[in-house]
């Protein structure tokens, strides 16, 4: 079997790695280079704490199973590679007033119902963990489940142990549009650099999902949803685990029409601290934006006061892949033979893609899934709905 | 804040440009970072302190003197000194005004009519193995140490590189006290007498160049300080502090000859391999780069992005004459100056010989492509993060990565405070070579840097309402 994947972020190079252990040939096409986007612009979060009980959270659970074993298979796929910093550090999940608090220790228990660790604490209980937290916190939920991995280099480890097994990495790549059979059925690509022939298409492609769907004839809506992210030259001072506002779930799940914001703190292996982040739908817009550094700075003071005289030295900022019901599409399209979908994940692709790659390999092989595919087809009612 | 021009950066070009838009009557705002006007170029003791007389160690010092009384004393002209731009975004230009490692700071927003880019260029240093010891100075470093501080880097002081800076780094380490032992240019014989005596009828155009570089040659002949060509300071050796350093004869590709090296007692090394231009803030702003990563202008010198305009380094490297020229032009068109203007005039036409001029500089001192041959996996490249050689070729190696973004993350290179502006164009090179295709894809590079200097989370928590505007 052949499969071309389009597109080498995580869930490019998760669904290469899968897919050319059980035996199929895949070639990855990338227009720029490997890691170029998404993957590499965000904190590579493996966050069980900021999902409700659903089909998101089952298969984040599923996938972060996956992801404890990968440092060792890893390993022995490829050898002495760069640490993927995997941390399984948890997360602290801080509520400030009243109203988020009820909120928050709401979800937690709901979150328990699913198998999640969630553990109220009381503030003293908070400050033992993370003694830099504001004191004027009302509550917190810790999830020592919570976990990060380095993701531009866990991409490129991936893509490593798929070339191992066999697949191939074409960046510089532009694909122009399908090639069919009289069926209508796809059974290639054109590139920019000729044509090429495949069983099977997937669209890892991130944000430009979408967009490259429609150029595939295919059908998706999956787009750009920005976000910034500020990062401190290196601090001796450590934050111990994820830190973020109780606010950031209820902007994870919010429906993009204005800007949200909403803290994450948190060290790297480096010593910097990346605080993030904004969410707002505004095209494929990159320009600096200070009122948006300022309102993620402003709260992130208050969330931990320490930080007020941390350097930031960069801004970065990137695009989520955004799908209007917040679930990836992970499937087949719903009219075109041969074409698939893994994309749409919004800011969860780090931590969802090894379960991605699982579900796909199978749909693709006919096989049976580990967890249930039907809630991340492209066929589900809430996507009629949304659109 | 809405001067009708205003200028980021009082080096030559950046006064220059204030002092022509000012004289076609616009309000100017001047910027800088440092405490002083003058830029790296005209850097000096504050009066304060100036104990010699400022000529001896300054070319051109009196043209600075009158460009400086004729901008401090204008009172359309706001000099605004310790002035760091943060950034630049739609809605203007984001200003920290105090000490660069302040906290509180005054928060100026800028929204001017016109926009004159003057940021210069920093000084480059290839890499060495040993040159993370005590006792190594940028050329540029150096320069600013003898010139703004009197201080002397050493007393048997070797400097080495390629391009004519390294004469005039040379003659300030000698007036503050150093004995300079030796200035080696990379570049071999042949390929200077090859540029440098190209078209030699272009130099009529050119006068006051040539005579600079006379007055230098003439300087260390009078001085006996002995200046080699086509050899390098190859290694750097010293236990806590710098001993002594292998110079070695290179073929035209800079890799070291077998036969030729010797080995020279010194207690400081100057390296100077040509500038990167300050290029952040054009990025900001959306100005097109050209394929050298110079900023594109017009012949008004506009940028790609209205209503930006670049003069001096960040356009291309070409000295203080040319700088001022491209200041002049800059200032006077972004002041809507008129076209037939006489001073316009003589700007264009020194900028069109001293263009000419630089480009055959950059001929005759371009980077070898073999100077990596006299790395070791050992020496380190980034020295914020502590990355060796070594670890780059190991990353290359193992991930076969091509875009700059995956292989600094692997290797962590220009991850540190300095963001890759010492060793982001020597990391790009060296790892450009060694990607599999030969070079690297995706189009990024680490001239793009949204936040130009650090600003402390507390300043920025205050960023999130519009500035209070001054009646």
């Amino acid at each position: 079997m052949k499969v071309l994947i389009i597109g080498a972020g995580i869930i490019g190079a998760a669904c290469a790695r899968t897919m050319s252990r059980r035996g199929i040939d895949v070639t990855i096409l990338e227009r720029g280079s490997a890691v170029g986007a998404t993957s590499s612009a965000g904190e590579g979060n493996l966050l069980l704490s900021d999902k409700a009980p659903g089909p998101e959270l089952a298969l984040a659970t599923y996938s972060l199973d996956l992801w404890r074993r990968l440092p060792a298979a890893l390993a022995d796929e490829i050898g002495n590679f760069t640490s993927i910093e995997f941390e399984a550090k948890g997360g602290l999940v801080v509520a400030t007033s009243a109203e988020e608090s009820a909120g928050l220790a709401q979800l937690a228990e709901a979150q328990r119902g699913a198998g999640v660790e969630a553990r109220l604490l009381s503030v003293d209980e908070t400050l033992e963990l993370e003694p830099d937290v504001t004191p004027s916190m009302i509550a917190a939920v810790h999830y020592p489940q919570d976990a990060q991995v380095q993701p531009t280099i866990a991409t490129e480890a991936l893509l490593a142990s798929a070339r191992a097994a066999g697949a191939r990495v074409l960046v510089d790549t532009l694909v122009t549009g399908s090639r069919r059979d009289a069926s209508g059925r796809v059974v290639g690509l054109t590139t920019n650099r000729g044509d090429f022939d495949a069983d099977h298409v997937v669209v890892a492609a991130g944000p430009w999902s979408g967009e490259v769907a429609t150029r595939l004839g295919g059908t998706l809506d999956v787009g750009p949803r920005k976000g910034w992210l500020l990062v401190t030259t290196p601090m001796a001072h450590r934050i111990a685990h994820k830190v973020y506002d109780a606010n950031y779930v209820g902007a994870v799940q919010s429906d993009g029409g204005e800007r949200q914001f909403a803290t994450v703190l948190e060290s790297t292996a480096a010593g910097t601290v990346l605080i993030g982040s904004s969410r707002e739908n505004v095209g494929f817009d990159a320009d600096a934006d200070v009122a948006a550094w300022g309102a993620i700075a402003a709260r992130a003071v208050r969330l931990m006061p320490a930080l007020r005289d941390a350097a930031i030295m960069r801004a970065y900022c990137g695009f989520r892949p955004f799908s209007r019901d917040h679930l990836p599409v992970i499937g087949a399209d719903r009219d075109v033979a041969g074409l698939w979908y893994a994309a749409g994940h919004e800011g969860a692709g780090i931590g969802l893609a090894p379960g991605t790659a699982e579900l796909l390999t199978a749909l693709l092989l006919g096989a049976p899934t580990d967890i249930p595919a039907e809630p991340f087809s492209s066929l589900r009612p809430s996507l009629a709905r949304a659109a | 804040m809405t001067p009708d021009v205003l200028v980021i950066g009082a080096g030559p070009a950046g006064l220059a440009a204030a002092r022509a838009a000012s004289r076609v009557g616009a309000t100017v705002a001047l910027l800088d970072a440092s405490d002083y006007v003058g830029g790296q170029y005209w850097r000096h003791l504050p009066a304060s302190r100036a104990a010699l007389d400022q000529s001896v160690l300054h070319h051109d010092w009196s043209s600075f003197l009158a460009l400086r009384d004729e901008i401090e004393g204008d009172p359309r002209c706001d000099v605004v000194t310790s002035a760091h731009v943060v950034a630049i975004d739609g809605d203007g230009v984001h200003v920290l005004i105090g000490a660069s490692d302040g906290r509180d700071r005054e928060r100026r927003v800028y929204r001017a009519a016109a926009v004159v880019l003057a940021t210069g260029a920093f000084d480059r240093a290839l890499p060495v193995p040993g040159w993370d010891l005590p006792g190594v100075f940028t050329a540029g470093g150096a320069q600013a140490l003898a010139k703004g501080e009197r201080v002397a880097v050493g007393e048997r002081v070797v400097v080495a590189g390629t391009g004519p800076f390294l004469l005039p780094v040379a003659a300030s380490l000698g007036q503050a006290g150093s004995r300079v032992v030796g200035v080696f240019e990379a570049s071999p014989a042949s390929r200077l007498l090859r540029h440098w005596l190209a078209r030699p009828w272009e130099f009529g155009a050119t006068p006051d160049k040539v005579g600079e570089l006379a007055r230098y040659a003439w300087g260390q002949l009078r001085e006996r300080v002995p200046y080699h060509v086509g050899q390098a300071v190859t290694a750097i050796h010293g236990d806590d502090h710098v001993t002594s350093v292998t110079v070695s004869t290179l073929d035209s590709s800079w890799r070291p000859l077998a036969r030729g090296s010797r080995t020279i007692e010194v207690d400081a090394v100057c390296l100077g391999h040509g500038f990167t231009p300050r290029l952040e803030l054009a990025i900001a702003a959306g100005s097109r780069l050209s394929a050298q990563r110079f900023v594109e202008v017009d012949a008004d010198q506009r940028t790609s992005a209205t209503p930006y305009f670049a003069a001096g380094e960040i356009t291309g490297i070409g000295g203080v004459d040319l700088a001022l020229a491209e200041g002049a032009i800059a200032g006077h068109v972004a002041a809507r100056g008129r076209a037939d203007d006489l001073e316009l005039r003589h700007a264009r036409h020194a900028r069109h010989a001293l263009v000419r001029f630089a480009t055959r500089i950059d001929a005759a001192h371009a980077i070898g492509s073999n100077w990596s041959t006299w790395l070791t996996p050992a020496t380190i490249v980034c020295r914020c993060e502590d990355v060796t050689f070594g670890d780059l070729l190991r990353v290359s190696r193992q991930s076969r990565a091509t875009g700059l973004r995956s292989l600094k993350l692997l290797s962590r290179a220009g991850l540190g405070p300095c963001q890759g502006r010492v060793c982001g164009r020597s990391v790009e090179a060296l790892l450009e070579v060694r990607a599999p295709g030969g070079h690297l894809t995706g189009g990024s590079t680490m001239d793009r840097r949204p936040i130009s200097t650090p600003v402390r989370l507390g300043e920025l928590a205050t960023w999130t309402t519009p500035e209070v505007r001054k009646p």
